[in-house]
């Protein structure tokens, strides 16, 4: 297996092509733009569709378009443009065709700015749109890790017929490491059985998310939700690491996740036993393996680059027992290990911090 | 003796399904959608055709019309068309979007993809109100006309000038074929069926982004009965968006 040097976003693109990605349509936004750029060249060397839309409102409603017409499709952006899209998520989400949307988060609200953040988790992992739905949601912490979770994001999409989010921030996306590329899929497939390929000696098929009978548009929910179910006892995902000795655990994704990990080894190095618990599936959350974890650690540590959105999830998760104190960077701010490490300082070996919630105000 | 000597001089499109309609009396979407219908079935292209419905009173063009149909959200209909059509070029694939669909909310979707000359047909019915949500002002809507949200006349003043769309676009490098018709009566009804049939002809042929505008009868929005509606369109809409040829590229004049 070769090792090759690859950025972030440019990985996650070629991922995406060898995955299968048939039709890409996006809009240019830092930290994101490469995956964009990489494809405007890519796709059309392949033959694939490549357009670049007018708005990221335009480029999820192509996405939408390709997806009904039964191709393997995605877009990207970053925290602006993924608000763009909600609408066109919820309509997809309602009308069940698949599709991957890569989303570079970054510093926010509002226009924010280019570093790297976190703060898209709650409309991510809640849906986003209007409506009762949810998109299935990864989040890898390296580049590896990407090109593997983006390269079989569009079975997951066509299995469960719904969305699939890469989530990630700038810092993944912009840095460089090795990595290992999987192969080449080939492209093209039997007929799904929904796709729109023009009714040739069969009945015709209609793709809408309408459903004007509220009888009918419960039943559709039921079935949406039932799916969501199904997700939920088959996906989730979740890495651990030095939990078996741990009296201290902390939790974080993504990037996120990275430096808590170097603030972990410092510690353990002071004798301070320190676990990993990095959710992969933000939705669905690993709640069942952190209520397990949180029996026999009961002081968690939160660290996201956020005010404290998956902080609500751990909590559902460990119930009132646990300590669960918190530590985050907003505003395209990232942690620096020192400062997780002075946060698990303040935790161990005695709890002194009951609960604390720690944003670094600056 | 009788049945032997009658011949068939008007029948239902094949495509055009044998369902009670649920516009309103006078509505000129239903001949819209006969217009279309015939006009695939007379081009043989139903197997390979993929309609995209918009919001409006249209929505259900699909529970009349018996091709693939997806159903977009609320302007957004040329997007998905982009969507499909690049994904499946070989597909005769068209958006039916009203005048709030288009011209409001998807202003920025259908000029791009004119812009784009993204091979598709529009059909665009412009009946100078959003019908569904029963009669507000559209940017369609003419000067002076009263609706449920200009109730004391469209005031350009404060509300702005109704946007002449088939003008506008044509002024694009983009578009093979752009015009605008009407359905007043049966000779303007002919005209826009040849229309149709010559955008789905530009698309068959590769030619690029076509658009057949259409000045077409809200009769229950503009408390008319149909009659005088159609009066209407003749005497208050035709005047302020003329009907012609916008723009057809040598190509398809060609196709004549
Ligand atoms: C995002 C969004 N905004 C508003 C609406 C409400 N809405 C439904 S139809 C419509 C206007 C449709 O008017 P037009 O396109 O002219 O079609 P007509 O009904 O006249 O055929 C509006 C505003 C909606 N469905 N979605
Ligand atoms: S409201 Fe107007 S556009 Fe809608 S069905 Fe009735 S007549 Fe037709």
């Amino acid at each position: 297996m070769n090792r090759e040097l690859w950025e972030g976003n440019q990985a996650i693109a070629e991922a995406a092509v060898r995955g299968g990605l048939e039709a890409y349509f996006g809009y240019p936004i830092t930290p994101q733009t490469e995956l964009l750029e990489y494809l405007s060249k890519r796709m059309p060397e392949l033959g694939r569709a490549f357009v670049q839309a007018e708005s990221e409102l335009a480029a999820i409603n192509m996405v939408y378009g390709a997806a009904t017409a039964g191709a393997r499709t995605m877009t990207s952006s970053s925290s602006p443009g993924v608000s763009l899209m909600q609408e066109g998520l919820s309509y997809i989400a309602g009308s069940e065709v698949p599709c991957v949307i890569v989303d570079m988060m970054r510093g926010g609200p509002g226009l924010g700015n280019i570093s790297p953040g976190q703060a898209d988790y709650n409309q991510l992992v809640r849906g986003g749109g209007h409506g009762d739905y949810h998109s299935l949601v990864l989040a890898p912490s390296t580049i590896q890790e990407a090109v593997t979770l983006t390269y079989n994001a569009f079975d997951l999409a066509e299995k469960y017929r719904g969305i699939v989010v890469i989530a990630a921030d700038g810092n993944i996306g912009q840095m460089m490491e090795p990595v290992v590329m999987p192969p080449m899929r080939q492209i093209g497939h039997a007929d799904r059985g929904w796709e729109l390929s023009g009714a040739a000696g069969r009945p015709r098929r209609i793709i809408s998310s309408i459903g004007l009978d509220p009888e009918v548009m419960e039943r559709i929910n039921a079935r949406l939700q039932a799916r969501y179910r199904e997700i939920e006892a088959n996906e989730v995902r979740f890495a651990e690491r030095q939990t078996e000795d741990a009296d201290l655990l902390v939790v974080a994704f993504g990037s996120a996740a990275r430096i808590a990990q170097t603030a972990i080894r410092e510690a353990r190095a002071r004798g301070i036993r320190v676990g990993l618990f990095r959710p992969i599936t933000l939705w669905p959350f690993p709640y069942q393996r952190l209520a397990e974890l949180a029996q026999r650690i009961p002081r968690l540590l939160v660290v996201e680059m956020n005010a404290g959105q998956m902080l609500n999830d751990v909590r559902l998760a460990v119930g009132p027992q646990a300590v669960v104190s918190f530590y985050g960077r907003t505003g395209g701010q990232v942690p620096m290990p020192e400062e997780i490490l002075a946060q698990i300082g303040g935790m161990a070996p005695t709890p002194s911090t009951n609960g604390a919630r720690a944003i670094a105000l600056l | 003796m009788l049945a032997e000597t009658m011949t068939v001089v008007y029948e239902r499109p094949e495509t055009l399904l044998p369902v009670v309609s649920h516009y309103c009396p006078g509505c000129s979407h239903g001949i819209i959608h006969r217009l279309v219908a015939e006009v695939i079935d007379e081009l043989g292209v139903r197997e390979q055709t993929i309609g995209v419905a918009s919001v409006g009173c249209s929505v259900f063009s699909y529970n009349y019309l018996d091709y693939d149909f997806a159903q977009a959200p609320h302007g957004r209909a040329p997007a998905m068309a982009t969507g499909i059509k690049r994904y499946r070029p070989n597909h005769v694939v068209f958006t039916y979007q009203g005048d709030g669909d288009l011209a409001s909310i998807g202003a920025a979707e259908i000029i791009h993809a004119a812009a784009r000359g993204e091979n598709i047909t529009v059909i665009f019915v412009n009946n100078a109100v959003f019908g569904m949500t029963g009669g507000q002002m559209a940017p369609t809507t003419l000067p002076h006309m009263k609706t449920t949200s200009s109730p004391q006349g469209r005031d350009v003043a404060t509300m702005g000038f109704p946007i002449r769309v088939s003008e506008m676009l044509a002024t694009l490098d983009g578009p093979a074929y752009i015009v605008r018709r009407a359905v007043s009566d049966p000779a303007t009804i002919n005209r826009t069926k040849k229309a149709i049939r010559t955008a789905f002809q530009a698309q068959l042929h590769g030619l690029g982004f076509s658009m057949v505008e259409i000045l077409a009868a809200c009769p229950i929005n503009w408390d008319m009965q149909p009659e005088d509606a159609l009066q209407h369109i003749k005497n208050a809409m035709i005047p302020y968006y003329p009907l012609g040829d916008y723009k057809v590229i040598d190509a398809v004049k060609a196709l004549a």
